[in-house]
């Protein structure tokens, strides 16, 4: 490979240019690139709402903002990091760009609908921007009635309606995940042969299908009551405000799962390319994302053990919730068990996934405890929630999130980005993490309730430690947006497979031609096939990509 | 019971431990271990071991269960009080926790018990869902409105302790905070003695059932055109248009407020809301009084 004739080369960066063929662009991995562009965007807005709480919380009294203030920002930091962040980021940047990839496929089986996605999920942010901006809304991101629908005066409809656009993106974006992976396999890429990562966005797709609808629903009753006065929540009327609980956790319980099971997708592509092993039991974490996904639909009640929900209801959800604890051991067990006798190289990427599988691991364990009932009781509401879904948001998801980033950075760009920067920033991301989010759960079972902006005078030196970390974080998270876009400029060729990896995505050039292969392969191994030098792949006679 | 609480926390710590430190153990070992040596590595495939998923999946199944049961227990006991339990009303709204003893003292943002007695709350909202939640007790409950629902707890030792709102209500959601103060039985028995001796609950409760117009139509002796509420209280009710309903406190306070809800068999829909005339106290005072009813009537009220 000489460098000036990968440089004239034709892919899907350089065969248009100007704005107008990016935003009416069907190509797959432009629109990867879109979403990458918005996310990344409103991840770094709801990272300045989180800065601004944190830095509340250095001292307990309320004396950088206040009260309705410090609401709008808790707020306004959920819902921008889980409803235009978390859910979108890895389904729609990631797995739009692999997907049709990884399976050999030209594209999404619905390339306008994919573009449609985008813009239905812009303008949803649109409208939440517009509520932030006039104001926002202090209702937390879980809009509880009948606070949010009767006593909050903030833009409670305008940020659910927002949501509610946002929502079928997410369907949408699963529909096409679905039919793709259904209808647009290559030759020879049965189901047992997909990598693990199609196999996470499948389970995700379901959920977004099946889920999605649910809180679109259940916020547009929110507005409904807020602006027409319906009795539904609202128990002056003979509505009931724990009908909203059980609507809300339907979609949102789930919805964890939506954020985490891409980013396990990852991991198993991850951690495979670098102990240069197949998965441990591939079968087994192929299916224990499908039950995570099913399983995930039974346990919204474990939100609601406080709630005055009836006790044997109560009793079910937690033994259910149980359940689902299994298939995530079963996942960690089998990452670890696939670096036994591997040959493991300590790349960003895998600094990332061996990051996620500690994080994670914490994450799952301290899931325990609120999924037990008798334990519940005292953590719920406090710091120890928070502490626990960041482990699994923050600390997994988006570790995950970045490690795939960089891994798969070469083939979206051609460039690679240098890795002792790299290196640093995952380990600068996992202390700091750590950090921040370790005191919070002593914090939590002290007593410190979630959503307080003054508090009592001894959680403050937890709390002082929980912000220094975040500011180590803050760090950690701004070296990559600015050392991933110098490399654009000035990183060096990447090459078609700079990991040597497996997995058709990495059988094309860097970056990939508009149509992602020249001739479509034809599959007759099974993934993560490491222990082989070179792939095996069969092109039909005469036909095989330029080799880059 | 926060004892019970705790001992299970550690028992979840000392598993989650356990779990943590072998994976993080295994992570670090085959990482330094198994680290690349040469780029022309390629180490032989391991595709899977049966026996191993097996006990993966097993092993953790036990443990779970472990908790879920445990769990479920403490509970299942943390969601019952005692009978014997001192009853104390609390009504929540933004921000402030108001609470009324039965014998008429009332207060606000604090709350005096005494120790070694099991007390139970009987709690409602007047506005938004609030959440009572003691830390130190490792009590917590949410307090909704148009409905009842209770917490209860068995202080050990007297002190002051903190009292948190936990469901975010609203804008001084951080404010609704108080404390409890448990106090040695005789002090506290001096306490609710002390002060402006007040009516109590109960007596409000009958003033109130005067006041109102109730006494017109709940005729004790059951001629008049309402039910008789002597010894409702617990009672199973029929119910026009058949089915039966638990005269519990949720259902008073429904038909006081809903009157035409749920109407008692044989009695015509001629009761009108009160709505607006009673406020969620008032209605506590009246439940208090139809308990003292209950006691008054003895052991005749069974049936």
């Amino acid at each position: 490979m000489t460098e000036p004739i990968a440089e004239r080369r034709r892919h899907y960066l350089n065969v248009h240019y100007g704005l107008t063929s990016w935003l009416f662009t069907t190509d797959h991995k432009r629109i990867a690139w879109l979403y990458l562009v918005s996310v990344t965007f409103f991840f770094f807005v709801g990272g300045l709402f989180a800065t601004l709480i944190r830095l509340e919380l250095l001292t307990p009294q309320g004396d950088l903002v206040q009260a309705e203030t410090y609401n709008k920002l808790f707020t306004m930091h959920g819902v921008t990091m889980i409803f235009f962040f978390l859910i979108p980021a890895i389904p729609a940047v990631l797995g739009n760009f692999l997907i049709p990839m990884m399976i050999g496929a030209r594209d999404l089986a619905f390339p306008r609908l994919n573009l449609a996605s985008w813009y239905i999920y812009i303008l949803g942010g649109l409208f939440t921007l517009t509520a932030a901006a006039a104001g926002g809304v202090d209702t937390g991101w879980t809009f509880y009635t009948p606070y949010s629908s009767i006593y909050s005066n903030t833009h409670v409809a305008v940020t659910v309606i927002g949501i509610f656009i946002t929502g079928f993106s997410s369907i949408l974006t699963g529909l096409n995940f679905i039919v793709t992976i259904h209808t647009m396999r290559a030759p020879g890429m049965t189901w047992f042969r997909m990598p693990l990562f199609v196999w996470a966005h499948y389970a995700t797709s379901l959920i977004f299908i099946l889920g999605t609808p649910v809180i679109a629903i259940t916020l547009s009753l929110v507005a409904l009551e807020r602006l027409f006065g319906l009795g539904i929540f609202n128990p002056e009327l003979g509505g009931d405000p724990l009908l909203f609980q059980h609507l809300f956790w339907f979609y949102s319980h789930p919805a964890v799962y939506i954020m985490i099971l891409p980013g396990m997708g990852v991991i198993s592509e991850l951690i495979t390319c670098f102990s240069r092993k197949r998965i441990f039991g591939y079968e087994f974490v192929a299916f224990s994302s499908l039950a995570i996904a099913a399983l995930g639909f039974l346990v919204w009640g474990h939100h609601m053990f406080v709630s005055g929900q009836s006790v044997y209801a109560s009793m079910i959800f937690s033994l259910l919730s149980m359940l689902v604890a299994i298939p995530s051991a079963v996942k960690v067990f089998n990452w670890t068990a696939t670096l036994y006798k591997g040959s493991i190289a300590f790349d960003a990427p895998m600094l990332y996934a061996l990051g996620f599988i500690g994080l994670f691991t914490a994450g799952g364990l301290t899931g325990l405890f609120l999924a037990t009932l008798g334990v519940d009781i005292h953590v719920h509401d406090t710091y120890f929630v928070i502490a626990h879904f960041h482990y699994i948001m923050v600390g997994s998801a988006v570790m995950a999130y970045l490690g795939g980033l960089h891994f798969w950075w070469p083939k979206m760009t051609g460039r690679k980005y240098p890795e002792n920067v790299a290196r640093l920033a995952a380990v600068i991301i996992f202390l700091g993490f750590n950090l921040t989010f370790f005191p919070q759960f002593v914090l939590g079972y002290l007593g410190m309730p979630r959503r307080y902006h003054i508090y009592p005078p001894e959680f403050q030196v937890l709390n002082v430690l929980s912000t220094a970390g975040a500011s180590i974080l803050a760090v950690g998270y701004v070296l990559p947006l600015v050392y991933l876009i110098g490399s654009l400029r000035y990183g060096a060729i990447a090459g078609m497979n700079p990991w040597n990896a497996r997995g058709l995505e990495w059988q094309t050039p860097s970056p990939p031609p508009t149509g992602n292969f020249d001739v479509t392969p034809t599959v007759v191994e099974k993934a993560y096939a490491y222990e082989s030098l070179e792939p095996e792949i069969l092109y039909p006679p005469g036909g095989r990509a330029a080799d880059a | 019971m926060a004892a019970r609480v705790d001992a299970l926390f550690y028992f979840l710590v000392a598993v989650s431990v356990f779990f943590s430190t072998l994976i993080f153990v295994l992570i670090i070992v085959f990482a330094i271990k198994y680290r690349r040596r040469s780029e022309n590595e390629r180490p032989q495939a391991i595709p899977g071991n049966l026996r191993l998923e097996v006990l993966w999946t097993t092993i953790p199944l036990a443990l779970t269960m472990v908790m879920f049961v445990w769990g479920a227990k403490v509970y299942f006991d943390i969601s019952y009080p005692p009978i014997d339990a001192l009853e104390i009303s609390v009504v929540a709204k933004q921000w402030m926790w108001k609470a009324q003893h039965p014998e008429g003292q009332s207060e606000i943002n604090e709350l005096h018990v005494p120790a070694q007695r099991p007390v139970k709350l009987v709690m409602t909202s007047q506005d938004v869902i609030h959440d009572f939640f003691v830390p130190a007790f490792r009590v917590k409950k949410d307090v909704l409105p148009g409905r009842y629902t209770t917490v209860w707890f068995e202080a050990t030792r007297p002190g002051s302790y903190r009292l948190f709102c936990a469901q975010y209500c609203g804008t001084q959601h951080a404010g609704m905070v108080g404390r409890i103060v448990v106090m040695e039985p005789s002090e506290f028995q001096a306490w609710l003695s002390g002060g402006a001796a007040g009516v109590s609950m109960a007596g409000a409760g009958e003033t109130l059932f005067q006041r109102l117009g109730c006494a017109a139509c709940h005729l004790p002796n059951g001629t008049g055109r309402g039910p008789s509420l002597v010894g409702l209280i617990g009672k199973k009710v029929r119910l026009q248009g058949g089915g039966s309903v638990t005269a519990d406190e949720g259902y008073i306070r429904e038909s006081i407020l809903h009157p035409q809800a749920k109407l008692v068999a044989g009695y015509p829909p001629v009761m009108s809301t009160f709505k607006g005339l009673i406020s969620e106290d008032g209605i506590m005072q009246i439940l208090a009084y139809l308990k003292s009813l209950n006691r008054e009537e003895g052991t005749e009220g069974k049936k």
